[in-house]
């Protein structure tokens, strides 16, 4: 079994890359959002605020919006003709999905972890390195510095630091995970999303994700979406519940797993769903 | 809770149906329970004392069998929201009914020491009281079957009246021992069962409390009607005597 490096604690964001104490404000703020697939109207006026240096879970049934408006987060439905955002999805005074936004840039600000692992079949360390490079032009040993920052941060620098130029597809489905962290916050964005990033792996493996969310909140604003509400519980300060591409209720988790205010929400985390 | 959809794993949902029953179980022991150690102080008859003294470790074994069974819900069903608090407060309610079944047996053996040293006492306000307290107890156990809110708080209020005639006994008893030394170890005995009848009330306001939340989420307020004002009683009646 791996031994998880549980020093990342540690280890912040390199020196003068501190941000400031979170005052608040949210760092994404979402108002009245549509989103249509060709004809499909797949969220429908979602208004929702993501707080800053705060994991979010959104949960819900397949269909519901969420995957898609982690999609819209990112503008990653710009690569496909016929799907389009309405509204605004303000990341402090931009409009991200206004036409005007740069889609470099504000895939450094928003990092994004799949379902399955996508290692690059690159070594660990050019994995790591991959975004870095785009954004940025470093010196040999402060990308050196980088890598071990983001692996250390990302849980795996221990486990790998002495094959960090083997390739990344030798790791193990949980490793190859967390090397996939490792590789978006080496960019240092503010935002990480996380879609199901724990449902192809094993229980450690997930739960050494579930601690490494809690430890990255620290610096990262998180939104997570997961079919696993006991994660859901375990991550979250907040959790929103999604249905039939509406916003049904959003809160923190401890009232939404305890006493939900909406009955469709209660209905789907008991399991009473029709 | 009836009127809601059906759980996708029915074997959840005949769990959840179970606990119910073993609650509904335990609860009419209990109320069994009382209802023969108010007999049995009323019609002075020992064998209903000793019914009760006997049942009481059935009751213990029903509360460590609900608990069991609870546990195992929330190790292995992993309940949330209304599912989770109705498994919680079946943990809390167990106690309650408990309790409650440990201040029986204390009645029923007292009754014998009644039965024994005063046995033509007139006990008609001890006898309205023991009937309220199982007004109150049957109805915060049916509220936990049926689920039913309104019934809890009804309860909830009705406790007040069970507090009014403990301090009214209270004041009752005092008076006797007073007028006569002789009656005092009667007294005290009765004093006791009607505290035990006034904590049989408190502990059904317990029950109505949890099922209140266990059904609605809410909490009801801190402020509970409560009565029992003995605990800051002075006698002062010896009030410019010598």
């Amino acid at each position: 079994m791996e031994i998880a490096s549980h020093q990342m604690s540690e280890t912040g964001l390199p020196p003068g890359l501190n941000l400031p104490p979170s005052d608040g404000t949210p760092r994404v703020s979402i108002r009245n959002l549509n989103f249509y697939y060709g004809a499909t109207h797949a969220l429908k006026n979602v208004s929702i605020d993501y707080a800053d240096r705060k994991t979010t879970a959104m949960i819900g049934p397949s269909g519901c919006g969420k995957s898609t408006l982690l999609r819209v987060l990112n503008r990653m439905y710009d690569l496909y003709p016929g799907q389009r955002a309405e509204g605004e999805v303000l990341m402090g005074a931009d409009n991200i999905i206004s036409p005007n936004q740069d889609l470099n840039q504000l895939r450094r600000r928003v990092g994004m972890v799949f379902q399955k692992p996508t290692p690059f079949p690159k070594s660990i360390y050019e994995n790591v390195v991959f975004g870095v490079r785009l954004h940025e032009k470093l010196s040999k040993s402060d990308m050196d510095d980088r890598v071990e920052w983001a692996l250390t941060r990302a849980a795996l620098w221990g486990e790998v630091k002495d094959r960090l130029n083997t390739s990344a597809i030798g790791l193990s489905g949980g490793q190859q995970q967390r090397l996939c962290i490792a590789r978006s916050i080496a960019v240092r964005p503010e935002v990480l999303l996380l879609d199901e990033p724990t449902s192809a792996l094993d229980p450690i493996s997930t739960l050494k994700i579930e601690e490494l969310v809690d430890e990255l909140k620290r610096d990262f604003t998180i939104i997570i979406v997961t079919h696993n509400m006991q994660q859901a519980g375990r991550c979250a300060d907040t959790v929103a519940f999604f249905y039939l591409g509406e916003l049904v209720e959003v809160g923190p988790a401890t009232q939404i797993f305890t006493a939900p205010r909406e009955r469709r929400t209660q209905e789907y985390i008991t399991g009473r769903f029709g | 809770m009836a009127d809601e959809p059906k759980h996708i794993v029915t074997s959840f949902e005949a769990d959840l149906k179970r606990l119910r029953d073993m609650i509904a179980g335990m609860g009419g022991l209990v109320e069994r329970a009382v209802a023969d150690a108010a007999t049995a102080l009323l019609e002075h008859d020992p064998d209903f004392a000793t019914r009760v003294v006997e049942a009481d470790p059935r009751i213990d074994a029903e509360e460590r069998a609900v608990e069991q069974f609870a546990v195992q819900l929330l190790a292995l069903r992993q309940p949330v929201a209304d599912d989770l608090r109705q498994v919680v407060s079946a943990l809390k309610v167990i106690t309650d009914l408990e309790r409650i079944g440990d201040y029986a047996a204390n009645i029923a053996k007292r009754s014998l020491v009644i039965n024994r040293v005063a046995s033509n006492f007139a006990l008609s306000s001890l006898g309205q009281m023991a009937l309220l307290v199982q007004q109150n107890l049957k109805s915060s156990i049916d509220a936990v079957g049926e689920a039913d809110p309104q019934k809890a708080v009804m309860v909830w209020r009705a406790d007040q009246m069970v507090d009014d005639l403990y301090n009214t006994i209270f004041r009752e008893l005092i008076t006797y021992m007073m007028e006569d030394a002789r009656s005092i170890t009667a007294c005290t005995h009765l004093l006791f069962i009607a505290k035990n009848l006034e904590r049989i009330g408190d502990h059904s306001t317990n029950i109505a409390e949890l099922t209140y939340y266990a059904v609605t989420g809410e909490v009801l307020p801190d402020f509970r009607p409560k009565g029992d004002q003995t605990s800051a009683y002075v006698h002062t009646t010896t009030k410019g005597s010598a």
